[in-house]
């Protein structure tokens, strides 16, 4: 009776890392184990990835775009009520910044929890062919919910950004009060969209592990939406680094 | 040794809906694309027609639409662009050609993503009948054009059309951006990552190069374009100003102070200008394919060709400024946004020349997609050789709100696009339906085309030059317009004429498809892939084995070969390539 460490076939893994390099494919037989019948995980993995990286671009573009147009506005200067003059009228936003540290530490965590329900999941997936052998058996592992305490997190900085909009509410800053304050919602909003985006794929995984789907199916998704977490808190950095420098 | 397994564990569907309507597969979403923007077309065209009539004929009162007030024009105007650059000249070449060929031609089952694939195709269709169902709300269509320059497009009084209407057309618009954006990650994931053994990125057919710009282009564009239609509808709906400074409409003050209208215009034309050659590099790749095929001969300057697809791509995207030469900017921007433009020449004379180098000596096989190839070539230049003028500050101008700046993208643009896809349309309906569409009707239908567009446009271009003003849904009261009343009555009898005999396209392309003469497996004697597999091609394109590719896409006329062409999947000694 054999019993594998998990922690060894760790190692091994540590090639899935940065996207694009695959892990050892599961029928060893190199190429993508084709023609074999198997649903070739390692090809789709690396598809998955690449799709990825493809489809931050689009995001990238989206807070570029963002970010220029606040630029543009911050350095414009307008007519003033009565027409004469040119006048700066930029209105610097008293950003609630104790909360957005909370929030954003909050984020921070989250990413690292994902990390850990990542590479949780890539050992059970790359353990899968050997639990499937006869005869031997493998210490079940159950783990610790490293994708629920993500998505607690995850939406822990949700409810702390709503939290940031009440206070800029009651420190006099709405959405329509001036250009600057307009930003500053549109910026934190957009950013909230994408992130609700990751919490739905999170909750997805979870809902295929209900399903009993493949765990190498399973941990495509959960592989491809941790980089996305992880791009989501960068992008959380950006944002609040330009609201705080660029007031 | 096969590559690649199979994309997609989905098996062939069963039944109607998941084989027609929500099917994965990327042959039938490709001909769902392309029947979408046959629809879009038509209503597109329609439109053209009633403003060209009621430009000479303004007392008509016409059928179905009555009496057409200035707003119902505006309206026109709007609807018209809108269609036609989104739902049929990015969706038809792209969505429509690029969807059923790609994955075909580099050797691929289907789509990386076939599921992202069908949502794309679906929700471009939403956003279609958003866009339609503007002309039905309180008010109809929005009047602020394709391009919706604030603060017109932002202000819900500013006219008939810009309460609803507009809210739709910017809801339409936005839902476009994320259907191409998954469409295009698609492409791209799927052109790196599933090519056959063998197919190296300078083995790929020029349309596979075109498809996959395009692809990188509007990854690239349309992120903008959606950032810029969310500060649209703040504006309108929520109060912000981004784009509307203190405004007076009607003697009534806005509730807006601050925004900048140039802001739109800057975001808009970020991806306005990319969005010209999405529409326009998928005909420049299926230019370049038909003309080698039917002269029997390489393409000339391959490498040059894919790198010049390159360099438009590239500069496309520091060009926009050249559309606001009339909204104020300084000198010294205007000075580096005209030389950037006519730097565009080179690779668009490259391209040009190696087409006509591909041409020179060469045995032409005069098919009716070849035709439309050479139409393509030749409205490519007349309509490329008024780009420079209007590149000029100084000419762009006087120039930019007369009939010359229509006469020009009309041509390089639209009717150049709109060749490209008639070209692809009589070159792959025999792959893709099993019948060879009819000879006669198509050359019947090319030279009334292509005859008709020159009539059109050419004088269109003197109109511009003489003063008359675009958008103007009147102009036979104003003397000094009054000589040119005449050559408008020719453009619009002309224009009567060509839409007419699209007609005869609908019914050969319908006719064809049940009555046609059937077809073989490469009637054209072509070397990619996709004649290399059944016509139509099964489910998972190549029958369950996948292509080896040995040589480059245009080997015609090889010296020592046995026939006058080598397939890409031939074996390896048959060239030297």
């Amino acid at each position: 009776m054999a019993t594998l460490s998990p922690t060894v076939t760790l190692k091994d893994l540590k090639t899935g890392h940065g996207g694009g390099i695959v892990p050892p494919p599961k029928t060893g037989g190199g190429g993508d184990g084709g023609g074999n019948g198997a649903p070739d995980y390692g090809g789709r993995l690396r598809r998955a990835r690449l799709g990825l990286i493809v489809a931050l671009t689009p995001i990238i573009m989206l807070f570029v775009a963002f970010t220029s147009a606040y630029i543009f506005r911050q350095g414009l200067p307008t007519l003033d009520a009565a027409g004469k003059a040119y006048i700066r009228d930029w209105m610097t936003v008293n950003l609630p910044i104790a909360l957005l540290m909370v929030n954003t530490s909050l984020l921070l965590v989250s990413s690292i929890t994902m990390e850990f329900a990542r590479r949780q999941i890539t050992r059970q997936a790359a353990l899968a062919p050997v639990r499937s052998i006869p005869g031997i058996s493998i210490g079940e592992e159950r783990g610790f919910p490293w994708l629920y305490l993500t998505v607690v997190l995850g939406i822990g900085f949700l409810v702390g950004q709503w939290f940031a909009w009440q206070e800029l509410g009651a420190r006099g800053f709405y959405l329509a009060t001036s250009p600057s304050s307009s930003f500053v919602y549109l910026l934190t909003g957009a950013h909230a969209v994408h992130l609700i985006g990751g919490i739905f794929a999170l909750l997805y995984a979870a809902a295929t592990s209900l399903l009993h789907r493949p765990v190498e199916a399973r941990r495509i998704v959960v592989d491809v939406t941790a980089w996305y977490w992880h791009f989501m808190a960068l992008l959380w950095i950006y944002v609040f680094a330009l609201l705080v420098l660029a007031r | 040794m096969s590559t690649h397994a199979p994309v997609h564990v989905h098996a062939a569907p069963q039944g109607f809906i998941r084989k027609y309507i929500f099917s994965l597969d990327h042959k039938v979403i490709g001909l769902q694309y392309y029947f979408l923007a046959l629809t879009s077309v038509f209503i597109g065209m329609f439109l053209s027609l009633l403003m060209r009539v009621h430009l000479i004929w303004p007392q008509a009162v016409l059928p179905l639409v009555g009496d057409i007030k200035p707003e119902n024009y505006l309206a026109f105007v709007t609807m018209h662009g809108t269609i036609m650059v989104f739902f049929v000249l990015t969706t038809a070449p792209q969505g429509g050609f690029g969807n059923y060929i790609l994955p075909i031609q580099i050797g691929a089952p289907d789509m990386a993503f076939p599921v992202l694939n069908m949502l794309s195709f679906w929700t471009t269709f939403v956003g279609f009948v958003a866009l339609i169902a503007a002309f039905f709300v309180s008010g109809g269509a929005p009047l602020h054009g394709w391009t919706g320059y604030a603060p017109l497009s932002a202000l819900q009084s500013a006219g008939p059309g810009q309460g609803l209407g507009a809210d739709l057309w910017i809801t339409s618009i936005a839902i476009f951006c994320i259907a191409s954006l998954m469409g295009a990650l698609n492409f791209i994931t799927t052109t790196l990552d599933l090519r056959a053994k063998g197919m190296k990125l300078m083995r790929m057919p020029l349309t596979v190069w075109a498809w996959f710009i395009t692809a990188i282009l509007g990854l690239l564009a349309f992120g903008v374009l959606l950032s810029a239609g969310i500060l649209l509808l703040l504006d309108r709906n929520l109060g912000t100003s981004f784009y509307v400074p203190l405004v007076v409409v009607n003697g009534q003050v806005m509730g807006h102070k601050g925004g900048s209208p140039l802001l739109w215009q800057h975001l808009f034309w970020f991806f306005g200008h990319p969005e010209v050659y999405i529409a326009i590099l998928p005909g420049m790749g299926v230019t370049s394919q038909v003309l080698s095929t039917f002269a029997r001969k390489p393409i000339f300057g391959y490498k040059a060709m894919v790198y010049a697809l390159m360099g438009i791509g590239l500069l496309g995207f520091m060009v926009w400024g050249h559309h606001m030469f009339m909204s104020g900017m300084s000198p010294y921007s205007a000075f580096a946004f005209s030389l950037m433009t006519m730097a565009i020449g080179v690779p668009s004379a490259i391209k040009t020349f190696n087409w006509l180098g591909t041409l020179y000596k060469a045995r032409i096989r005069f098919h009716t997609p070849m035709l439309y190839a050479i139409g393509f070539v030749s409205l490519f230049v007349s309509g490329g050789l008024s780009g420079p003028f209007l590149a000029q500050p100084v000419l762009d101008i006087p120039l930019h709100d007369t009939a010359f700046v229509p006469a020009h993208f009309h041509l390089i643009m639209g009717v150049a696009a709109i060749f490209g896809i008639f070209a692809a349309t009589y070159y792959w309906f025999p792959k893709m339906f099993g019948r060879m569409m009819n000879e006669s009707l198509g050359r019947i239908h090319f030279w009334i085309t292509l005859v008709g567009t020159y009539a059109i446009f050419m004088p269109m271009h003197y109109l511009g030059l003489a003063g008359q003003p675009r958008r103007y849904s009147q102009f036979t009261e104003v003397a000094y317009l009054h000589n040119l009343i005449p050559l408008n009555k020719f453009i619009t009898y002309a224009a009567i004429i060509t839409i007419s005999a699209q007609l005869i396209f609908l019914f050969n392309l319908f006719w064809s498809m049940w009555k046609g003469a059937k077809a073989s497996d490469n009637p054209w004697e072509a070397t990619t892939l996709e004649w290399t597999t059944a016509t139509p091609p099964p489910h998972d394109n190549f029958g369950g084995h996948t292509p080896v590719v040995n040589h480059g896409p245009y080997e015609y006329s090889v010296p020592g070969a046995p026939r006058d062409y080598i397939m890409q999947n031939d074996p390896a000694t048959a060239s030297t390539h």
